[in-house]
């Protein structure tokens, strides 16, 4: 039953395709405002699910996707004038895979809030390292990015990413890797018991995680024209991909999908409405989602699927 | 067995296939386990026996890797398992159940069993580890169980579904930490059989219990510890009567 593809999954995977090729005619129709907003929603997709491909199963809550996200774009901007654009995102995604195999590798023993807190401390230390790099090797914090790309290019590159993310995680989920996640994400002891490589799954997870942040970051960097450490490697990314993550609900692949919209809308009425505290009611608005809403709004939305009377029916028709 | 693929032979072979040589476990000053030293034949049933505390649930961590010993060793077919890592011990054959049941809340019955096809010894996939898996289940008396999960079971099918999950990775070691305790008489009887059906498949059991109808009718030979150290080691007849082992379990006005 896990194994064979089903009729459903296919059916979603076609539906999957065609919102896609939806989605990618969204350029045509508009390049201001709409488009902006699309590039914004569409990288928070591919990174939010991308965190929750390693963070979901294994409940291990991680703050380096600044560390990912940052290095992604300084490669471009290391590379933008020498290689072509396929080889700079060959590289981002080699250097995203690299760190998160060290980082990894590196915290393979630590237990869960010890992680979170070496993961943000390892995104403020590349940061810093960046900045001492610029400043005693290049003699300036900032550079330019000169990227002959435009920004319908850019969205429909992190469109074509949010689906290759959707499709490891689809991917990953029908494996014996998908598998070994589950049983670590219950029990670590039967899991390393069973003969389950918990180590090599969590690392393996996470460079596979790593490596798509770092191509968001690479595919976002041409938009910043201009970047420096404190803009690459800025933390907020961190937290609002935890955020809306955990908002949409990691357990599930479409989770984080359903939470950065709602996100996404609720950051753009609050930064709005109260630009002065932003960050106090976005702080307000994580705690209540977590108090309230602990399996996400995905989680909600199966609760009320399986509620509805066509359902039930089939529920009860099934146990007869 | 339709799980195992591998037949054996029937009955006990003279050849040691685990070997524990010196093995001991501090905790700070505590040594829970002491220079302990046997061996166990292919295919036998050995008992390990002791009073509460005296170092059975230890001595099955050590063997299984869940913890490292301070001294000695553990070996199977002559191969060092002491110092590997906990997976690597499984795949190399050696599976357990604990003592405290341990099930995978958010998996199915027929999926917690599947893990120890998929990623023990056997390393299955696909159709043939959810064959294994049912053909365990029913084994094990839960046939039409398969979608369950384990939150809807009683304690004691969750042990029945951990034991299933032991053996689904046809371990040529299955380790048991009183995996008898808590059933009721007609229940005690079934697993008795149930335990008994491994040993005439030649599998080789290492059960820490403290049932004494079970360790006699099961146990070809038994190691009775107490405070970590070894206090006797034969048939189950020898020890049930040893003067020390009676000492130890009921107090010394009693020997
Ligand atoms: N992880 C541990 N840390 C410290 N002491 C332990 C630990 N595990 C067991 N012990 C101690 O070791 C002794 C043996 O325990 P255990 O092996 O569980 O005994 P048994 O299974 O025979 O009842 C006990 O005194 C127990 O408190
Ligand atoms: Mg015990």
């Amino acid at each position: 039953m896990i194994f064979s593809m089903q009729r459903r999954e296919v059916a979603t995977m076609a539906a999957a395709a065609a919102a896609l090729a939806v989605l990618a005619g969204l350029p045509l129709a508009d390049d201001g405002f709409w488009l902006a907003l699309g590039i914004s929603i569409a990288s928070y997709v591919a990174m939010a699910t991308a965190w929750a491909l390693f963070s979901g199963p294994t409940n291990y809550v991680s703050l380096a996707t600044a560390a990912f996200f940052g290095s992604g774009a300084y490669v471009v901007s290391a590379l933008a004038e020498s290689a072509p654009w396929p080889v700079i995102l060959i590289a981002a995604a080699a250097v995203g895979a690299l760190l998160a195999f060290a980082v990894g590798v590196a915290t393979l023993r630590l237990s869960g809030v010890h992680f979170v807190i070496f993961t943000f401390g390892l995104a403020e230390l590349i940061r810093q390292l960046v900045t001492w790099y610029q400043t005693t090797v290049t003699g300036s914090v900032g550079r330019y990015i000169f990227v002959e790309i435009s920004a319908a290019q850019i969205y429909w590159q992190l469109l074509a990413l949010c689906g290759l993310t959707f499709f490891i995680g689809w991917a990953i989920a029908r494996s014996r890797l998908g598998f070994a996640l589950r049983v670590i994400g219950d029990d670590e002891t039967v899991a390393a018991h069973s003969g389950i490589n918990t180590a090599q799954c969590k690392v393996l997870l996470f460079c596979i995680s790593g490596t798509l942040i770092a191509l968001v970051g690479a595919v976002m960097a041409p938009r910043f024209t201009y970047i420096e450490p404190s803009i690459a490697y800025g933390s907020m990314v961190s937290f609002q991909v935890v955020i809306m993550a955990l908002l949409g609900g990691a357990r599930r692949l479409w989770g984080p999908l359903v939470g950065v919209l709602p996100f996404t809308l609720l950051y753009e009425l609050i930064s709005g409405r109260f630009p002065n505290h932003t960050h106090l009611l976005l702080g307000i608005a994580f705690l209540l989602i977590v108090y309230f809403v602990p399996q996400g709004v995905s989680g909600l939305l199966v609760k009320a699927w399986n509620r509805m009377p066509w359902r039930r029916a089939a529920a009860a028709g099934s146990k007869a | 067995m339709a799980a195992g693929g591998r037949r054996r032979e029937q009955g006990v072979s003279a050849a040691p296939q685990l070997k524990v040589a010196d093995l001991t476990k501090a905790f700070g000053g505590l040594l829970a386990v002491n220079q302990i030293s046997f061996d166990v034949r292919r295919g036998e049933i050995l008992g390990l026996l002791g009073p509460n505390g005296s170092g059975k649930t230890t001595l099955l961590n050590l063997v299984s890797g869940a913890m490292l010993p301070t001294r000695g060793t553990v070996s199977l077919d002559g191969r060092v398992l002491t110092g590997l890592a906990p997976h690597r011990i499984a795949r190399a054959g050696v599976s357990r159940t604990f003592q405290l049941v341990r099930m995978l809340p958010s998996l199915s019955a027929l999926e917690n069993v599947m893990v120890g096809a998929v990623f023990g010894p056997g390393r299955v996939w696909g159709g043939e580890a959810e064959a294994i898996g049912r053909a365990l289940l029913e084994r094990v008396g839960l046939a039409g169980r398969e979608s369950l999960h384990p939150a809807a079971m009683t304690y004691i099918d969750q042990k029945r579904v951990e034991l299933a999950r032991a053996l689904a990775g046809d371990p040529q070691v299955l380790l048991l930490d009183e995996w008898l305790a808590g059933l009721n008489p007609t229940e005690l009887q079934t697993g008795i059989a149930l335990i008994e059906s491994l040993h005439a498949e030649g599998r080789t059991v290492v059960m820490v219990e403290h049932v004494m109808d079970a360790i006699r009718s099961l146990c070809d030979r038994c190691v009775v510890m107490n405070a970590g150290a070894k206090l006797a080691e034969g048939t189950a007849e020898e020890v049930l009567s040893n003067p020390e082992v009676i000492r130890a379990y009921l107090g010394d006005e009693h020997a």
